[in-house]
């Protein structure tokens, strides 16, 4: 931001060329679409219709040049008492009469009474210069605001001395290097009623307030920035109670960290179907079902999940009051309310069509800012839909999750979806903006409903492409495997639960007779096991008598070989065997 | 306006009662910067009419804005030469030299304004 009176700055093909000095408004959007802010030490026209906004961007230029740019001001009314600007201020958050005694902002409102004045001949307007400047040489103002000078010409007849004097008070206040904003009423034909443009020929800017399908919203266009590249769009702006801000699309641009950290989707086996871990944050997670196919039931998973992780959560609910999501969750075993009194889960339900769609960004900013959450539901974000075309949509919510992105918030946005089969335009408009989308179908056969999960797209990670039967119990969401039936098509409900039980039963079935012949095979083998114990009975029988046999035998032998030695001893034969034969031990 | 257009008798009797309590004495402010041609018209003329027209029964104060500018806010002057009739009421205020004193006149309700 450049506060200097000029800077010098070289251009790519080496020339110097006179850079703009710049003063910063510190209005969120504004210094951004002007590249710093207005021409230091010009003045600048603002007009726009009656109640656009003009009188407040003029003293939000004042404040924050007063409190965060060390720049007092002088603020000249002409139409508002100094007591009513104060009073009309403060529910904007601004403590004027603060200001006005640390003497770093000065109110002066020009009283013109036109049944009072009468033109008796020729005149100027020095009592205007002498007030404004003693006014700035008083706190050392380096900023103005004139509003509306043209109410003078609605005391002053004499057109031709306005204009002259409006010359040279536009070159006076150049002189004095005051940065200076005059607010205009829009003309018919010209950007102000009086033609104002003509003096001021710096910076134009031009406020809208225009009325689509019954919301109103403020719009703000530079027509005109000599000197200096500028947003030339039209670019939407709100007044809340944190002041002015304009947002516009290129503010934000595609800056944000994708984190590879993965967040619990709260429901385990959704988790399995990306890959075990969930969904990565700071992701933004389009939740598209039908009518009572349980998108809120999955977003309360997943804002209990962070909830249980110790993060916060904020829940912006568009149909549901918080008491009627905290029944409801009840109902299918998710209990919210100690996150809420624990202060880690907030609510924020309101009807969408109580503001308008920039309204809504702002106070979704707002209690981003505020609440400093790590995970956003938006249920249902379908529900803004209605407040504006879908470009202008699209427009808010690209903003949207970019903004959150930039806050690595994971969100979650749940939409209504017409028709289970086909997608409607706005899910296919809002569905390339999401990184993972999630389609909660509503799928009948044998007449009944049941709910489908298919995971459309989850960018960055390995998903399952299966549908899951999704349900909702009374412990929470349960996603079951579908079951093919035997002509390939999904079995849901009660026809997945009647083939379960025939599967059942033919189990038991096959159970039964495996069974039976495991028994006849034990009966076999136990019958086998008598007969060779019985065998081996009978060999052990037949063994002993036949050791005993040969035992008989070998006695006999031994005695009959005794007697032939006994033979020949008495026959005194020396027959050679018998004495190395030893005697055998007779039995 | 200060008077109620709803109901002119009344409006007539508060006029009257003005006119008594305030026995027509003027009190007239001229503010101007400096003596510039224009200022220096305006102060001629004023005191040309005020001694014809209201001799005895006026007090005027002529301020410089240059001298004393916090007046100007106080007294709600933006152009200038500007003439304050302070009292009678209702307060007027006369934008200009005061170079033409039909005009002038009329504003000060001295000569009744035209049909």
């Amino acid at each position: 931001m450049k506060t200097g009176s000029e800077n010098i700055m070289e251009q790519a093909d080496g020339t110097p060329t006179l850079e703009l000095a710049k003063a910063p408004t510190g209005i969120h959007g504004l210094d951004e679409l002007t590249g710093g802010g207005l021409p230091k030490g010009r003045p600048t026209l603002l007009c726009g219709s009656a109640g656009c906004g003009k009188t407040l961007i003029a003293m939000e230029f004042l404040v924050r040049g007063a409190t965060e740019y060390g720049e007092p001001g002088v603020f000249m009314a002409f139409e508002e008492r100094t007591e009513e600007l104060a009073s009309n201020f403060a529910s904007l958050g601004h403590d004027l009469n603060a200001l006005v005694a640390q003497k770093k902002l000065m109110l002066n409102f020009v009283h013109i009474e036109p049944s009072e004045i009468e033109e008796t001949g020729e005149y100027d307007l020095e009592g205007l210069f002498i007030r404004l400047g003693h006014a700035i040489d008083s706190i050392g103002a380096k900023r103005v605001v004139l509003d509306t000078i043209e109410a003078l010409f609605s005391g002053l007849n004499d057109t031709a001395i306005l204009r002259a004097e409006l010359r040279r008070l536009f070159r006076w206040l150049k002189d004095k290097g005051v940065t200076a904003i005059i607010t205009g009423e829009r003309g018919e034909t010209t950007f102000t009623r009086h033609g104002l443009e003509e003096y001021v020929a710096d910076c134009v800017i031009l406020l809208d307030h225009r009325v689509a399908e019954n919301m109103a919203t403020r719009r703000l266009r530079i027509v005109k920035y000599r000197g200096s590249n500028h947003g030339t769009s039209e670019y939407p702006f709100l007044i809340d109670a944190g002041g002015v801000s304009i947002r516009t699309i290129t503010s934000m641009g595609l800056k944000h960290i994708a984190s590879t950290e993965r967040v619990s989707s709260g429901v385990p086996r959704l988790d399995a179907m990306m890959g075990g871990q969930g969904y990565y944050r700071a992701s933004s997670v389009l939740v598209s079902g039908t009518a009572g196919s349980g998108k809120t039931s999955l977003a309360a998973h997943f804002a209990a999940a962070a909830v249980a992780r110790g993060e916060r959560c904020l829940w912006l609910a568009f149909e549901e009051s918080a008491s009627q999501i905290i029944r409801n969750m009840r109902s299918i075993g998710i209990d919210l309310e100690p996150a809420v009194t624990q202060g880690l889960l907030r609510f924020q339900a309101e009807r969408p069509t109580t503001s308008g769609m920039e309204m809504h960004l702002v106070s979704v900013r707002m209690h981003v800012k505020e609440f400093q959450p790590r995970v956003v539901v938006i249920d249902p974000v379908t529900n803004l839909i209605s407040l504006g075309s879908l470009a202008e949509i699209r427009s808010l919510l690209i903003r949207l999750i970019d903004f959150l992105k930039m806050q690595q918030i994971t969100a979650l946005f749940t939409s209504l979806t017409t028709d289970g089969t086909c997608l409607g335009a706005t899910d296919a408009g809002v569905s390339s903006l999401m990184d993972t989308w999630l389609l909660l179908r509503d799928l009948e056969s044998g007449a009944e409903h049941n709910r489908g999960l298919h995971l459309l797209k989850s960018r960055g990670m390995a998903h399952s492409n299966q549908v899951r039967e999704f349900l909702l119990t009374n412990q929470g969401v349960e996603l079951r495997d579908v079951y093919l039936g035997p002509s390939g098509a999904m079995l849901m409900g009660s026809a997945r639960d009647a083939l379960e039980a025939q599967e059942k039963a033919a189990e038991l079935v096959r159970e039964q007779l495996t069974e039976g012949k495991q028994r006849e095979l034990e009966r076999k083998r136990q019958a086998m096991e008598a007969r060779i114990r019985v065998l081996r009975a009978e060999y052990e029988v037949e063994q002993a008598e036949i050791l005993k046999g040969i035992g008989q035998d070998q006695s006999l032998a031994d005695e009959l070989a005794g007697d032939r030695i006994e033979m020949g001893k008495r026959r005194e034969a020396d027959a050679t065997a018998t004495p190395q034969t030893p005697a055998p031990d007779g039995k | 306006m200060r008077t109620d257009p709803g109901n002119k008798s009344t409006t007539a009797e508060f006029e009257k009662a003005l006119n008594r309590t305030g026995d027509g004495q003027y009190v007239l402010r001229l503010y101007l910067t400096g003596s510039t041609i224009r200022s220096n018209r305006a102060v001629t003329a004023i005191k040309i009419l005020c001694e014809r027209y209201l001799k005895g029964r006026y007090d005027l104060e002529i301020v410089d804005l240059r001298q004393h500018p916090d007046r100007a806010d106080a007294a709600q002057i933006f152009a200038l030469p500007t003439l304050v009739k302070v009292l009678p009421l209702p307060s007027r205020r006369l934008v200009g030299d005061l170079t033409d004193p039909d005009r002038v006149l009329i504003a000060l309700d001295l000569k009744p304004a035209k049909k």
